[in-house]
């Protein structure tokens, strides 16, 4: 059995932010389902918020403006002290990054160059061209190999090594040897990544399927705010592929079939640059009421940017509009629709990422501190996972150093008896069930009546059909039985959690009866401060999620109505 | 197994399976296309409809995390962008060409990532840190322009004959992303850094062949990056011994 001080499972930039912090102090590892480098984080564009006040026009900015901007973003539903801890922290995390030779763009005068995206006051957010993303992966990992953090490549964690109370390690699938194998900790960090490719039109890799979650789920820590589903405005059409809000952020326009930029109906000042759920409404407002291309999507006009912005600013972007729409955004407009791509909700854990299973932390998407509150802020997710990555290093790893023993042998062979035999139940399966049909089914059933606009009957019909998926699920047909590179068992394990956090999105949706942010009730249209300024709380039972709710933290931005 | 296209496009793909048979052999599959199916749509056609078994490696299915270059109809090709409708009805699909094959399309990348870490991929500064950002001006951040945009998918590795001679031989990814460290103005360690790829399996193994810029799916081009990592090493080598003679 394998064993270390403090394991992170995932190899994104909240992990291995979090194993660079960890290394420092104890033998670290990190757990990753793919390479470190094919992580979700790679696919991050438009940038990463700190207030540094580099760019003209921003040199009055401050942490301060910035947690306003993320709690007024949030729809008021963030915990203002977390908002507070994170802008805070970022400009020393961002300057750190830099140290350590990320490729940020920069100004004239030498400094991290910075772009105004949605949402924000100023023009905050630290960008390297339209591949920030890819060059802040780089650099974790980069340091990551410097401080030789040891590496579990293509493992898939099926589940925790819970003691009386406390997470010790987890149990893995070895992909590449089809093996089952335990690796003991004395703190465990998840760092998994979200849920958006469970729906059916999403801007997400396609290793976004949650399992993280459920783990911790499973294990009796409690999801929250899981009816927070951020959709993108601008998802490439058809494949729902990212194309950043730094486009707009650069000076892109929306339009319309009538040829208007429509955004002035409904964020007169804020025009393109409003946050991201009203402008993916405005959007889908268009489409539904017949003001689309094919009735399907809109245009994002980058054409009065010119060829060098374009080609130097954003030539991300333009590579993947020729990939994949076969046409080049210097003369032709991209098609574009809402897509979903972030879990505003996640594991829930405290200010220093703990989670109320001692021993477990939790950083990045997979986690909900609160900082996105019912709508994320563009720019707002890499922060998060470097501050909290950052955070759940320190703590975890100083957790860590206090104890002394290692994993229990005994306790760890039952727990690999028991992930054995789950395996095994899904190579016997003995029904006739499609594992794949039952996915396409509930990607469909979110992205139709858990989407953008929600409604009562919608979500119960949903909450039902969602139900008999799981049902079905367990009449699987015999999953597939190769030890090496099983695809089939892992999209299986994928397929299960999937429809588990659908279930948990989609009735925490129903309860929610009022709009705020991303969650948008068509029955309950205003936001109700007095019955719903709360966390939703999902736990675990084996009938499905019980729900409560937990307060909100306010500090000092009293709640208002939101205009931009 | 005779190829037929009734339904659209014949895909044949080179299957392993180390635990069932020894040599390698080629199954042909029959999928359907629309103009937007990419070859990674069709590979999950065939894990899905066809065959359970079938193993390859993919993400984010749009070209930036670098899991699936494979070798499509005779080229280097991330499968995610790769359009059928492009490409034409009959395809062939293989693992990237003389990697170690774990099972079908998945290749072994140990070595790959080994060599990676031989050139010391991350800046080392000699300078005090500044309280905030190192200052580099854009001119100083364009040197080190493109050679920041390798998604290490490990097709330039696979299609350079030095590598596939030199079984030590560094290889194009790990000497561009040697060429991004050197050329940083953040690094402070250009002498070291020269010493190691001026080892016999470094830089001098490239004999400028080119098939690594012509596979790359990002449109980089490794050889010109080691061109200039050559002619740096060759005038710090110089100055060394200049200040030796003195």
């Amino acid at each position: 059995m394998f064993q270390h001080d403090v394991i992170i499972v995932g190899g994104g930039l909240a992990g291995l932010r979090a194993a660079i912090e960890a290394s420092a102090l104890v033998d670290t590892a990190v757990v990753s389902r793919v390479h470190p480098l094919r992580s979700h984080t790679k696919a991050a564009q438009g940038g990463i918020n700190a207030a540094l006040g580099n760019a003209e026009g921003g040199r009055d900015d401050t942490p301060e403006k910035h947690a306003f901007d993320t709690v007024k973003g949030s729809d008021f539903l963030a915990d203002q002290d977390a908002a507070e801890l994170m802008t805070g922290m970022a400009p020393q995390c961002l300057f750190e990054l830099e140290h350590w030779g990320c490729a940020f763009s920069r100004t004239d005068d030498g400094k991290i160059a910075q772009r105004p995206f949605g949402g924000a006051g100023f023009p905050r957010t630290c960008y390297g061209a339209d591949r920030t993303g890819l060059y802040l992966l780089q650099t974790v990992y980069e340091q990551s190999v410097k401080r030789n953090v040891k590496q579990y490549q293509e493992y898939f964690v099926t589940s925790l090594i819970i003691d009386e109370g406390s997470c010790r390690g987890v149990i893995a699938l070895n992909i590449k040897t089809g093996e089952l194998v335990p690796i003991g900790a004395k703190a465990t960090i998840l760092a998994t990544g979200g849920i958006a490719w469970a729906y059916s039109i999403s801007t997400n890799s396609m290793i976004n399927t949650g399992n993280g979650m459920t783990i911790a789920y499973r294990a009796g820590v409690p999801l929250k705010d899981m009816e927070f589903i951020q959709f993108h405005p601008t998802g490439l059409y058809p494949s729902g592929l990212l194309i950043t809000e730094g486009a707009r952020g650069e000076g892109g326009y929306l339009v319309n079939s009538k040829g208007e930029r429509f955004m002035e109906r409904y964020a007169p000042k804020a025009m393109e640059l409003a946050p991201r759920d009203i402008v993916s409404r405005s959007i889908q407002k268009e489409i539904d009421e017949g003001r689309a291309f094919e009735n399907a999507y809109v245009h994002l006009d980058l054409r009065h940017l010119g060829r060098e912005k374009i080609m130097t600013r954003l030539p991300g972007i333009r590579e993947l509009c020729l990939l994949f729409a076969g046409l080049d955004p210097i003369d032709k407009p991209i098609p574009v629709r809402p897509a979903a791509h972030y879990t505003m909700g996640g594991i829930d854990c405290n200010l220093n990422c703990e989670t109320r299973l001692k021993g477990l932390y939790a950083a990045g998407e997979c986690s909900c501190i609160s900082v996105h509150g019912a709508n994320r802020l563009g720019g707002n997710s890499l922060l998060d996972c470097v501050v909290f990555g950052k955070v759940a290093g320190e703590k975890a790893s100083k957790f860590a150093k206090s104890l002394r023993d290692g994993t229990d042998q005994g306790l760890v062979q039952s727990f690999l008896e028991r992930e054995q035999k789950r395996v095994e139940a899904f190579q016997n399966g003995n029904g006739i069930e499609e594992p794949t049909v039952l996915r396409d089914e509930v990607r469909l059933i979110l992205t139709q009546k858990v989407g953008m606009f929600r409604s009562g009957s919608e979500l119960e019909e949903a909450l039902e059909k969602i139900r008999r998926l799981r049902g079905r699920f367990s009449h699987l047909r015999p999953i597939n039985f190769d030890n090496v590179f099983n695809l089939d068992l892992i999209r299986t394990f994928e397929v299960e959690a999937m429809l588990e956090l659908a279930e948990i999105i989609t009735a925490a949706a129903l309860a929610r009866k009022e709009s705020r942010g991303a969650h948008v009730r068509l029955d309950f249209p205003q936001r109700d401060d007095e019955h719903f300024l709360k966390h939703t709380l999902a736990h675990y039972t084996p009938m499905g999620p019980k729900l409560d709710y937990s307060p909100v933290k306010i500090t000092r931005y009293t709640p208002e109505a939101r205009k931009y | 197994m005779t190829k037929t296209k009734k339904d659209g496009v014949a895909l044949t793909v080179l299957r392993y399976d180390p635990a069932r048979a020894t040599t390698p052999y080629y199954q042909t599959f029959n999928v359907t296309a629309t103009k937007d199916t990419t070859v990674l749509d069709a590979l999950f056609q065939v894990l899905e409809d066809h065959d359970h078994s079938l193993a390859f490696r993919y993400s984010c299915r749009s070209a930036v995390c670098g899991s699936c270059a494979m070798f499509i109809n005779g080229w280097y090709r991330l499968a995610c962008s790769t359009l059928i409708s492009e490409i034409g009805r009959d395809i062939v699909v293989q693992p990237l060409p003389r990697l170690p094959i774990i099972k079908d399309l998945v290749v072994d990348l140990t070595s790959f990532f080994e060599k990676y870490e031989v050139v010391k991929p991350y800046v080392v500064p000699t300078k005090p840190i500044p309280e905030k950002e190192w200052i580099q001006s854009p001119q100083q951040r364009s040197k080190i322009d493109l050679s920041t945009d390798c998604i290490m998918c490990a097709a330039c590795y696979s299609s350079c004959p030095s590598v596939w001679t030199g079984k030590n031989y560094l290889g194009p990814a790990a000497l561009l992303q040697a060429y991004r460290f050197a050329a940083d103005s953040r690094d402070g360690i250009l002498r070291d850094r020269v010493q190691v790829l001026g080892s016999e399996d470094g830089l001098w193994r490239c004999h400028t062949i080119f098939n690594c810029t012509e596979a790359c799916p990002k449109n980089l081009n490794p050889a010109r990056f080691i061109e200039s990592l050559k002619r740096t090493a060759t005038k710090e080598t110089l100055k060394a011994r200049i200040l030796f003679f003195r």
